[in-house]
């Protein structure tokens, strides 16, 4: 626990805010890509400590908000046969589909159970052998050396009643879209701590140059992000866009090699469609050829399962960073964490929960 | 940390001697639909367990219905059903919840509990050695709340109907004419306490639900505050507010007071007592202490200036030992919960909606 505290001293982490104003000569725009950075800098206030010129983009790095409509479509049309157990992680039951969600598949009789694993989901298979165990396998590079493994395991075992619903999306193909966005507003980068942790950060140097932006690797608690966000303003002061390092105690240049080569084996690149904002090039990953066996949507015949996105909600906006929550006209209005529009508002991980939860539709003056 | 297998409960050793006649219970090492017939099979585990166990004359008679004499001219009443996975977690049972979690629902509205009833809902296939022990806990706690349990009925539903053993009890309790606690009396100015550690009792089902281990057991805090209570209210008859924060946690409660009192809360967030393995355990589940149950905590709000005196009382008992001042109540139209982050930044505590989910990453 002490490992914990040490990175949440108020003391240091006000004396990294001064300093940051110190360095601060103009307005900078940085973007944190990943959904548990979001939720830390709401949770722990971080935003209020720093000087007002810094303006803090929430990214589209939260796997729960950016499936794609059609995908939670078919987990739904999945979830509700009779002879499937779909397993899945806890907030992926209440993002909301065309007409319903997970929830109310399991409240209508579908077996739907929360695992913290795949590999939970892969023993579920192992003890209902007349059940088909649909696992749906959703995240960004962290999540994905678990999935990978679950499904090499049930090759190894020669388990037919277990498949995944896939899909995956990758970061740095998401950093260039929004990079090369006409209304892009984004100045500087905070990778993801955990994605880098995966998959190293050497892939970032090309986006770096190309796009003359800093990226700095970013871990998750208070310390951390501050010290990512004082980098990146160090670097934006100076006229520098290079790829630094601010997470050393988990990330290293090529990441965890083992992990990527499992990885390599039972995923290949795709073209993915991300709730809000549409499809990205080589932003994901699918099942490969190999493990194509394991693919749920082809085992349920539901790859057929196309839908369209609210039009009311602005959910790609707030994703690119071109608005805040708050500025989107349902928010707080026809859309609420109880009756989300679009899946930011479901996941405690996505920008309009967080601002909704943490009171940021309310003026601070006024608490 | 690490993950374990599903712990099955440990075997313990039936105390014989505390059953009148075991011979008919030891030929059934489950319950059969039988035991729930009203027949023969229905006597004996009544005469054979429950009776026994919760020893009192009120009990013994067998009667329909249990006549009984109340002190004073007003009681308080209360009910709750008990439906908790596992049956047994660390730190206690499903029984021991029943009794203290009636009990404390007594205690909070100031009234000094007397008698439980308790319905059981068993399943068919109950292993006996387990009712047995769900008996003599929830014996156990009534003995030591110094609570009789006066009624009491069981039924027997089909293997796959019910989760081993679903428990009712009902609570009466007297409630001195002088005692005015209620939950629209917060004011601008009073202090807000709690009783200690905060999420003991829901990461410690939940690290036993999801087969997860850490490196130092997490035990449930169910315990009868009835005691607790009595002292608080004899060196503080002016507390306003009690509150047991169990379902939705401490904010969930929080969020309660607020808006029926009509006013807004205010918390130092550093000031929460938090036991270290339960903040470990919420970083890694991904939930905030603040929405996990407790079954041994209580909410107090008093006027300020009683808050020290009351502190101290109530860091006096054993049940109270980490008892802080975690915030005030101030004049808020909007009725929020407000907590001062250690940065020094604000945040609105939110309610939540349904259950906690576990995040992603």
């Amino acid at each position: 626990m002490k490992y914990l505290t040490e990175f949440r001293n108020s003391d240091q982490a006000k004396r990294l805010a001064a300093e940051i104003e110190r360095t601060v000569t103009r307005p900078w725009s940085i973007m944190e890509v990943c959904g548990g950075q979001t939720h830390s800098i709401i949770r722990n206030g971080i935003d209020q400590i720093l000087p007002s010129s810094i303006e803090l983009i929430h990214g589209p790095g939260c796997p729960v908000c950016v499936t794609p409509l059609q995908m939670i479509d078919q987990a739904l049309e999945i979830a509700a046969r009779p002879e499937v157990i779909f397993c899945s992680f806890g907030d992926m039951l209440r993002v909301p589909g065309s007409k319903e969600d997970l929830f109310k598949i399991k409240g209508a009789g579908g077996d739907v159970r929360i695992v913290y694993s795949p590999l939970d989901a892969l023993k579920i298979a192992k003890a209902n052998p007349d059940r088909e165990v649909v696992f749906f396998a959703i995240g960004f590079e962290t999540t994905a050396p678990a999935n990978a493994m679950a499904i090499r395991l049930a090759k190894g075992q020669g388990l037919k009643n277990f498949s995944a619903l896939v899909s995956h999306v990758l970061v740095p193909p998401a950093i260039e879209a929004i990079m090369r966005s006409p209304t892009n507003r984004v100045q500087g980068f905070l990778a993801a701590g955990h994605v880098c942790c995966v998959m190293g950060f050497h892939q970032y140097h090309a986006l770096a140059d190309r796009f003359h932006v800093p990226i700095v690797v970013t871990g998750f608690e208070p310390l951390d992000l501050l010290e990512g966000i004082r980098r990146t303003v160090l670097q934006l002061e100076g006229g520098e866009a290079f790829v630094e390092n601010a997470f050393p105690r988990v990330v290293t240049e090529q990441g965890n090699q083992v992990a990527q080569k499992t990885i390599n084996e039972v995923f290949e690149l795709t073209d993915r469609g991300w709730r809000g904002i549409g499809v990205i090039p080589g932003s994901g990953w699918k099942l490969s050829q190999a493990y194509s066996e394991f693919d749920a949507a082809d085992r349920f015949g539901v790859s057929h399962v196309r839908t369209c996105e609210s039009s009311e909600c602005r959910a790609g906006d707030v994703l690119q960073g071109v608005i805040k929550p708050n500025q989107c006209d349902a928010f707080g209005k026809t859309c609420t964490p109880r009756n989300p529009l679009g899946a930011t508002m479901v996941s405690s991980e996505g920008a309009c929960a967080a601002y909704y939860n943490f009171g940021r539709f309310v003026t601070l003056e006024r608490v | 940390m690490s993950i374990a297998d599903r712990r099955e409960p440990e075997p313990v050793t039936i105390d014989v001697s505390q059953i009148a006649c075991p011979t008919p219970l030891r030929d059934y090492p489950h319950i059969v639909m039988g035991h729930g017939g009203g027949g023969r099979l229905s006597a004996e585990l009544v005469e054979n367990l429950f009776l026994p166990a919760f020893a009192n004359e009120s009990l013994q008679a067998l009667g329909d219905s249990t006549p009984l004499l109340l002190p004073g001219n007003r009681i308080a009443v209360s009910t709750d059903s008990f439906v908790v996975q596992p049956l047994f977690f660390p730190g206690g049972s499903i029984g021991e919840l029943a009794v203290n979690g009636t009990i404390n629902d007594l205690a909070m509205s100031g009234a000094r509990p007397l008698y439980l009833t308790a319905g059981f809902i068993l399943e068919e296939g109950l292993p006996m050695e387990q009712l047995l022990r769900i008996v003599h806990n929830m014996a156990k706690a009534a003995r030591d709340a110094g609570v009789s349990i006066i009624a009491g009925d069981t039924k027997v539903v089909e293997r796959g109907h019910g989760d081993g053993c679903y428990i009712n009890t009902t609570g009466i309790g007297m409630l001195p004419l002088d005692r005015k606690i209620n939950i629209q009396q917060a004011e601008p100015g009073d202090a807000i306490l709690v009783s200690g550690t905060i999420g003991d009792h829901g990461m410690a089902v939940m690290s036993v639900r999801e087969g997860l281990e850490f490196e130092s057991t997490i035990e449930s805090d169910t315990a009868s505050l009835a005691d607790l209570v009595e002292l608080m209210l004899e060196v503080c008859p002016m507390i306003k507010v009690l509150r047991d924060p169990t379902r939705g946690g401490l904010a969930t409660s929080l969020h309660e007071i607020a808006s029926a009192s009509k006013c807004g809360i205010r918390l130092e967030e550093s000031r929460i007592p938090v036991a270290p393995p339960v903040q470990s355990a919420c970083e890694f589940f991904g939930l905030d202490p603040m929405l996990v149950a407790n079954e041994g905590k209580l909410i107090a709000v008093v006027p300020s200036e009683w808050a020290a005196r009351l502190l101290d009382a109530m860091q006096s008992h054993p049940l109270a030992r980490r008892t802080a001042i975690i915030g005030r109540v101030v004049e808020d139209p909007y009725c929020h919960v407000v907590a001062r982050t250690s940065l020094g930044a604000n945040r609105i505590v939110p309610i939540p909606i349904g259950q906690q989910l576990p995040r992603i990453c």
